[in-house]
């Protein structure tokens, strides 16, 4: 293959390995707290459930193409059931008739969850300001991190992902047991 | 040779007449993971066998046609793209072209090739993600890891001449926005000449594969007299066995000065789906082969726009300088360019099949009416009728292969 | 874009054979561009499209759709169903026309000449609240079917209700 005529892609690095939290070590032994922890171990084997309904799903095809490559953030599983799924990602436009069985998705999906809203759509409705068109899903469920893009392209819907992934790693145990996060979540109607 | 695994061979009715039978509902979708798209179906099983299947659509239904009542006609193209987005040049050409017809613009020869160039790309584009995905369906990943690679230098290509990877807009009402690069002409070779090994590759994962033909053979296979009842058109007509092209029977965009051949199926079931797409690959290859070769012999080597100033953006520093240039910016970015009033219809074939774009215009800053025939909409209501008695798992794959796009579908 | 071609015979021969076929249903009869447009009656649409399929080789329905003018300018306010025919043979396209009246918008089903019109109507139905005697299953199709209006007619307004982050006095609208 001529590479002249493409721009050239960057050249493979050694392949990295997940830098463990700080602690104190021994020989044999390792102490860290139980959160980091379970904080690297969740953040690094994400199951992502793709809710790809148009044009954006399409780059997400593309983002788990052997170009993008979802595999190497520990994505290679995509978990179509929402029960044993810990991240949706939402993915394009949702019309309100999609609304409902959206906010089922998100309701089946076990503790800890996280949302990933791609795209404009996704997000706030996009270019469509319709009477059709729910305007941003952060309207029956709640989001976690937005990616801005019509479509994003799949370097951003990577870079979403890592930012989720910061999320999931820095979460306290207790998070999901706060009166904060019950008090979202009854905001948005969900028990 | 022992006889093939066939649905058909074995027996229909496992419970026999007379016993107590009882059917089940399955409920398909809206978003289940065979399904590619957003489309609900609820289907009563006869065991593994469907007795019928009730659609449900509009699970994303955007209002593209009341939208399009409030936009400015340059700014419709934006919205053209979310239609069918595997190939979204050929909407935003199609669109062009019925302006362009509406208006009475004749465009200068370069135009047309370089808008060829632009549909066939889309084009396969487009039969890439339908094939990929039928081999997906039979559960053959590899094809889809592989050739997904390769369709990323139709990306790089678009990106190159318009700036966008998949939401092109590409082009605007006349021509083009600028002329191709020469990265843009760079890629475009480099594509012929390194794509059509690729496509070799995939094919030899499927197209002879004892698996892959047994599985698709004979599977969701539809009668022409139904198929044309039914308004099919595209590469799903064809696989039935009829020559149809729009290309070729309403020649557009000086496609009569090309050389291609309309592949045909003869039994319209999921292989001759695909093997017709298959074709239509290699046949647009060729037209852009013949594209880049009739624009390399042409004397006018610059020549991106026809010669409307109403209509296509001047250049920038000249938007600056010269009054003129300014008053036609500011007219088209406004949308207060002048528009007869008329209807036109006006088709191009599209992915999937005829995409038409009937367009009324009141004289207004704004069409009074748009409709796209969108051939999604329209072929996929044969569904319930083409996986009638056959397997689920059958159906599964008729669905991929008959490559229903949700944006298309529900507008 | 090559310059159209314009089959004046075969639009004529259609025009002529509709109007011997019925005496007073063709209201109008005009060519924009490329192609020849003919309004009929409301009540001739459908023997018309079944004369054109049967006896002119119109053997495809290309589209269907709905289309609704408000009142003004001395027309009453109306709904109209515009019919796309190819025929495959003859290479020759035409478009059908008809209007009908706010108070009684109903046609009969296409469906037994073309099944392909199922989802046309049921669209043109959803949109502009046009009927279909006939019709196996007359319900809405894209959207929900409690949606209290029909959102294509003009006095539909496009934009979203529910949101309030719009400043209106910014836009003018
Ligand atoms: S954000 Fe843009 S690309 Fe994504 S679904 Fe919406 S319209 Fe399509």
């Amino acid at each position: 293959m001529k590479q002249d005529a493409l721009t050239p892609r960057p050249a493979l690095g050694k392949p990295t390995i997940v830098p463990s939290p700080e602690g104190h070590s021994g020989p044999g032994f390792m102490t860290v707290s139980l959160e980091k922890a379970v904080g690297l171990a969740r953040k690094n084997s994400i199951w992502p459930l793709p809710f790809a309904t148009s044009c954006c799903g399409i780059e997400f095809m593309a983002t788990m193409g052997a170009n993008y490559d979802l595999a190497r953030f520990g994505m290679e599983r995509l978990s179509f059931s929402p029960r044993q799924s810990d991240l949706l990602m939402v993915m394009g436009t949702i019309a309100k008739k999609m609304a409902p069985i959206l906010r089922d998705v998100y309701t089946q999906m076990a503790e800890p969850k996280w949302v990933l809203s791609v795209g404009a759509c996704a997000s706030s409705g996009g270019i469509f300001d319709t009477y059709s068109v729910l305007q941003g899903i952060d309207r029956v469920i709640p989001v976690d991190v937005y990616v801005p893009g019509c479509p994003p392209r799949p370097e951003q819907i990577i870079d979403g992902i890592l930012k989720i992934q910061e999320l999931v790693g820095q979460e306290g145990m207790r998070r999901r047991y706060s009166k904060e996060y019950e008090e979202l979540l009854r905001k948005y109607k969900i028990d | 040779m022992s006889t093939p695994m066939r649905p058909d061979h074995w027996q229909h009715d496992l419970v026999k007449a007379g016993e107590h039978k009882e059917l089940n509902v399955l409920n398909l979708g809206p978003t289940h993971p065979a399904t590619h798209g957003i489309f609900q179906n609820v289907l009563t099983m006869d065991g593994e066998y469907i007795q019928s299947a009730e659609q449900t659509i509009g699970y994303i239904h955007r209002a593209f046609e009341k939208l399009a009542e409030r936009r400015p006609f340059y700014q419709i193209t934006t919205l053209t793209d979310r239609l069918n987005y595997c190939s979204s040049p050929i909407n935003n050409m199609g669109w062009h072209m019925t302006v362009e017809k509406l208006l009475g613009i004749q465009t200068p020869e370069r135009v047309d090739y370089l808008r060829i160039i632009a549909m066939e790309l889309a084009r396969i584009a487009d039969h890439i993600i339908c094939n990929a995905v039928i081999g997906v369906d039979t559960g053959a990943l590899t094809g889809f890891t592989y050739i997904f690679q390769d369709r990323e230098l139709i990306y790089d290509i678009y990106e190159e001449i318009c700036g966008a990877r998949l939401t092109t807009n590409m082009g605007r009402i006349g021509g083009f926005e600028r002329d191709f690069s020469e990265a843009a002409w760079r890629k475009i070779r480099h594509f012929l000449e390194h794509f059509p090994k690729k496509l070799k590759e995939f094919e030899s994962l499927l197209v002879r594969n004892r698996i892959f033909m047994d599985r698709t053979i004979g599977c969701g296979a539809f009668p022409l007299d139904r198929a044309l009842a039914y308004g099919f058109t595209g590469p799903n007509l064809r696989a039935c066995g009829l020559d149809h092209d729009v290309r070729v029977m309403d020649p557009y965009c000086s496609y009569e000065k090309f050389d291609f051949t309309i592949p045909i199926g003869t039994g319209g079931d999921t292989y001759d789906r695909f093997m017709v797409r298959q074709r239509e690959m290699w046949e647009s290859l060729s037209i852009i082969r013949q594209a880049v070769e009739k624009c390399d012999r042409l004397a006018d080597r610059t020549t991106y726009k026809a010669d409307v100033p109403e209509w296509v953006l001047p250049p920038k520093e000249e938007v600056y300088n010269e009054m003129e240039a300014l008053i036609y910016h500011f007219k088209i970015v406004m949308g207060e360019s002048e528009v007869p009033a008329g209807e036109v219809y006006h088709c191009v074939e599209g992915g999937n099949g005829e995409l038409g774009f009937y367009l009324v215009s009141d004289g207004g800053r704004t069409p009074f009416r748009l409709h796209f025939r969108r051939p999604c909409f329209i072929y996929y209501q044969a569904f319930p009728e083409m996986v009638k008695g056959i397997m689920l798992s059958d159906a599964i794959l008729t669905m991929s292969s008959m490559n229903v796009i949700a944006g298309e579908l529900d507008a | 874009m090559p310059a159209f071609t314009i089959q004046a015979e075969r639009d004529q021969l259609v025009v002529d054979r509709l109007r011997a076929a019925f005496p007073d249903g063709v209201v109008a009869d005009e060519q924009f561009h490329d192609m020849r447009c003919i309004t009929v009656r409301k009540e001739v649409l459908h023997p018309a499209l079944r004369l054109l399929r049967d006896e002119l080789d119109f053997n495809f329905l290309t589209t269907l759709c709905g289309m609704h003018h408000p009142a003004g300018a001395g027309a009453e306010e109306r709904l109209g169903l515009v019919v796309h025919l190819n025929s495959f043979r003859h290479r020759h396209r035409i478009r059908l026309k008809a209007y009908t009246a706010m108070k009684d918008p109903v046609f009969p089903t296409f469906t037994d000449l073309w099944p392909t019109t199922n989802w046309m109507e049921r669209e043109a139905w959803d949109f502009f609240g046009i009927g279909f005697t006939g019709h196996p299953d007359l319900k809405r199709i894209l959207n929900m079917e409690d949606f209290p209006a029909f959102p294509l007619r003009k006095d539909y307004p496009l934009e979203d209700p529910t949101r309030e982050d719009k400043d209106n006095s910014m836009f003018g609208r």
